[in-house]
């Protein structure tokens, strides 16, 4: 009897170093063109150029030179930092809130044609944005708002995924919380400020995260919207980088780990949002 | 007298929720409601600054031309091959990874999803370097070590498609991977025990317990995957830096949408790609709602 049981042990225990070392080759893989990256950065663009990526460790030839260039030189890269920056950051409070209010809105009460509204709200979850992006950029055109920020965020504000996650969240509050506050004199309005809008912080804070990343890395639409050379955002700026005549690598690549290092840090101290809200789709029912 | 009246409306139950959804109801219309009609219009013209014209069906007869087809035949390419490998393996690697038996699970959560948090952008450049021509770049260093010839690999389709797959791979694996994982923690525990006590192996437990019971997050990752699929664009925008690669290896539905509407200025035609791209969209969805539903109802 002992004996089958430390068989069946060792059995187990190969099967599990079998499983983590699978997933170790899988993380090598995954991590190794990162590692590459930053190991690039130190290089100068003459390497990169005649080699390309790699991961030889040459310290001969590696130094701080691209970050030196990087943050005291005279390219745009701060310009389009700080463009993302603000970007990223209007559109997040934005939407997240506008969306909030509006989930509200659809979970809290009943009213005629609540039904119809919030299908439209899962049939624009369904539709690619790259579809409509012409009539979108005439509409832009049209309301002047062409090379603004305001053009890149405003078409995106009330954002389908934000409304439907913040939806499934309040319904799991019970109505009857809220007549509580009614019979305390507090407005509908009051009710969603004072009440809602506390309870929703965890949520925010996915979602946050989610539409922070979505602004951040957002390509098509504000390259399509931005035209001059001053507002682009860090990704359109880094892309104009990677031409294969280009003599910017060292600002590519140094620019390029500068971009992700933030995210990084971010995500090593609010791991459990930024899972949650860059799974967010995932909560349903 | 008539400004009480108006408050009062403001603030009363019937109007409320409407004051909440108006942002949603605006933006519907102004920015998804508009923009659906305006563009299916658009396709039976000719679009010029100052001049726009009814030309009937004449955008849609020039779209049977090769370079169109060869762009759908890359998205749907590139959506079935993300569909056939971006479900099952995170699903597989889902379960392993939330065996009682694996160690270090946050540590492997978090490195498969770090490529994630880099913009494609940012992932676009680390892979145009690491496929690069020369002998030295990291692919063609590491075929090097096997003794094989240094690659072209973004000159070739047979080799540059396959790239564009692992750049897409290496960003999604990692939240697929988290999408199961959410997936897998609300089956109850007592569902394996049972198995466990007939005696199921892991690859029955997994076949006939986790696999079924994953049902919605698999539909859910399918949508997602058939969308991305099917509107992919900067992958390919960055990997051949712009949306010019050699023989239109990498063109997609969008990046001629892109290159017809905003590089040519070709307004009209760019439109009817839009409506052929939310045609097939709406096909697409509306099976897979289908399939999905009959499965729930069975």
């Amino acid at each position: 009897m002992r004996k089958t049981i430390s068989k069946r042990k060792r059995k187990v225990s190969i099967i599990a170093i079998i499983m983590v070392l699978l997933f170790a080759i899988l993380a090598i893989i995954i991590i190794f063109p990162v590692v590459c990256l930053v190991i690039g950065a130190f290089k100068p663009s003459q390497e990169i150029i005649r080699f390309g990526l790699n991961a030889n460790l040459d310290f001969s030839i590696m130094n701080f030179q691209n970050y030196i260039n990087l943050f005291t030189g005279d390219s745009d890269y701060f310009k389009w930092f700080i463009n993302s920056l603000t970007i990223t950051i209007v559109q997040t409070l934005l939407s997240i809130f506008i969306s909030g209010a509006v989930a509200y809105g659809f979970a809290m009460y009943e009213f005629p044609l609540k039904k119809l509204f919030f299908s439209c709200v899962l049939l624009i979850m369904m539709i690619p944005t790259e579809i409509i992006m012409l009539p979108l950029y005439k509409e832009i055109i049209n309301f002047k708002l062409i090379d603004t920020f305001a053009g890149v965020i405003l078409p995106f504000i009330a954002a389908p995924i934000p409304i439907f996650f913040f939806h499934q969240f309040l319904k799991g509050i019970s109505p009857t919380f809220l007549d509580a506050a009614r019979i305390d004199g507090c407005t509908e309005y009051g009710i969603f400020f004072k009440i809602i809008l506390p309870l929703m912080a965890p949520a925010f804070a996915s979602m946050g995260i989610y539409q922070g990343m979505i602004s951040w890395n957002n390509f098509l639409w504000p390259l399509i919207v931005l035209k001059s050379a001053d507002k682009l955002t860090l990704p359109i700026g880094l892309s104009t980088l990677l031409t294969p005549y280009s003599s910017n690598y060292d600002i590519l690549l140094a620019g390029s780990v500068t971009a992700i290092v933030p995210i990084f840090i971010l995500f090593l101290l609010f791991q459990r949002y930024f899972i949650a809200g860059m799974t967010a789709g995932g909560v349903k029912g | 007298m008539q400004q009480i009246r108006i408050k009062k409306m403001f603030f009363s139950r019937k109007t409320v929720p409407y004051v909440f959804i108006f942002p949603f109801v605006l933006s519907f219309g102004l920015f998804f409601l508009y923009p659906v009609v305006s563009i299916v219009q658009m396709s039976f013209q000719s679009v010029l600054p100052g001049k726009v014209e009814f030309i009937g069906l004449e955008n849609y007869r020039q779209l049977l031309n090769p370079t169109f087809f060869k762009a759908i035949k890359n998205s749907l390419l590139y959506m079935i091959i993300i569909l056939a490998i971006l479900i099952p393996v995170p699903m597989v690697l889902a379960c392993i990874i939330n065996s009682k038996k694996m160690v270090g699970k946050t540590l492997f959560k978090s490195a498969l999803f770090i490529p994630a948090l880099t913009s494609v952008v940012v992932a676009g450049t680390i892979f145009r370097l690491s496929f690069a021509e020369t002998a030295g770049a990291l692919a063609n260093h590491i075929i090097g070590l096997f003794g094989m010839a240094p690659i072209k690999w973004l000159r070739n389709a047979s080799t540059g498609f396959p790239v564009l797959i692992f750049l897409s791979f290496w960003r999604w694996i990692g939240i697929n991977l988290l999408y199961f994982l959410s997936g897998l923690q609300s089956i109850p525990e007592e569902i394996y025990e049972s198995a466990d006590l007939d005696g199921a192996g892991a690859v029955k437990k997994f076949w006939y317990i986790s696999r079924p019971m994953l049902q919605p997050i698999t539909t859910y990752v399918l949508t997602i995957t058939i969308y991305g699929g099917l509107s992919m664009f900067t992958e390919s925008y960055m990997l051949w830096s712009g949306n010019k690669s050699p023989n239109d290896m990498g063109l997609t539905i969008v990046g001629y949408l892109y290159r017809t509407g905003w590089e040519q200025n070709n307004m009209g035609f760019g439109a009817a790609i839009g409506v052929f791209l939310l045609a097939v969209t709406l096909i697409l969805n509306a099976v897979q709602l289908k399939i999905s539903g009959r499965r729930e109802n069975a």
